[in-house]
């Protein structure tokens, strides 16, 4: 068994992987962690324009998303226990629901930021300066750059479980090594965890 | 090569969990179109720390893991949650 001679030079420690991605989602925590102490900050300060500012929103596209999201955790999550079953066909399959689930989510972040910029309503623009209060267009910087960071997590999080279904169809992720996969689904639940806490926040303050 | 096997989450496991953040998704957003007033941000955030709980215990793992990976997670939360309460302390009693 040569190929499995050259596989113990190959280091590999479950545990350690998981403590590194553990640590690094903490940082990923504090990043958004201090934008939404200064959110909470600025809506305490402005309480009105923020309820009028959250108006503006659709609440039924944050809906459709957070279902979305929740579903597409739902579908990693099995993922890693359909490849502990040596069942790679099925966990091949469920993480291509899970992309294309993120693909959808993006596909409505897309709509909806495009149908705010039509309104005039974008970080900086003419309308925004002159139609709105001071509350009010913190609470569009705040929803532009808060919502963009998070596409952008899902951005990368799509790029990481392409990376890892790659290796699960080459075979180097498998039952015995199943670290990479495990922790491309903890940063997919980082990203749905934030997004649990963005959507109240931004959409459901009536 | 060592055997220790990690759990392995039954599908049932999952499927409940994902049954019970969509139920608590559409209750949060039933919540907020019923007038509480200032209770509704509460109303909505309670919501969101109960499905975040759900996430990290299930489908985070932790349930499953190591006592001190536990620890590490609740410290850091705790941590972040008294930088927000020493913020408003701060901006509360502002004069």
């Amino acid at each position: 068994m040569e190929q499995n001679a050259h596989n113990e030079h190959v280091h590999y420690d479950a545990e350690a992987s998981k403590i590194g991605m553990w640590l690094f989602i903490f940082t990923e925590l504090l990043l958004f962690g201090g934008l939404f102490i200064v959110y909470s900050v600025y809506r305490f300060m402005n309480q009105e324009a923020f309820h009028l500012a959250a108006e503006e929103l659709n609440t039924t596209i944050g809906a459709i998303n957070t279902v979305l999201l929740l579903v597409s955790s739902m579908t990693i999550a099995v993922s890693t226990t359909t490849l502990q079953l040596k069942k790679k066909g099925l966990t091949l399959f469920l993480l291509g629901i899970t992309v294309i689930i993120g693909v959808v989510f993006l596909v409505n972040k897309y709509f909806e930021w495009g149908a705010k910029i039509e309104h005039g309503i974008w970080p900086g623009s003419e309308h925004l300066k002159t139609a709105f209060s001071q509350g009010e267009i913190l609470f569009f910087g705040l929803y532009y750059v808060m919502t963009g960071l998070h596409a952008l997590h899902i951005i990368i999080g799509l790029i990481i479980i392409l990376f890892a279904a790659h290796r699960v169809y080459k075979g180097t992720v498998n039952e015995n090594r199943a670290a990479l996969l495990e922790n491309a689904g903890l940063y997919w639940h980082l990203v749905d965890l934030i997004w649990i806490f963005l959507f109240p926040l931004f959409y459901l303050i009536h | 090569m060592s055997n220790e096997k990690h759990h392995i989450v039954p599908y049932r496991v999952y499927a409940l969990v994902l049954v019970a953040l969509l139920a608590l998704t559409f209750a949060s957003i039933g919540i907020v179109s019923i007038e509480l007033g200032k209770y509704t941000v509460a109303a909505a955030l309670i919501f969101a720390t109960i499905k975040s709980f759900l996430v990290l215990t299930y489908f985070m793992h932790l349930k499953y893991d190591k006592p001190y990976i536990k620890a590490m997670v609740a410290f850091v939360f705790a941590i972040f949650f008294v930088v927000i309460v020493i913020t408003f302390l701060d901006y509360l009693y502002r004069t």
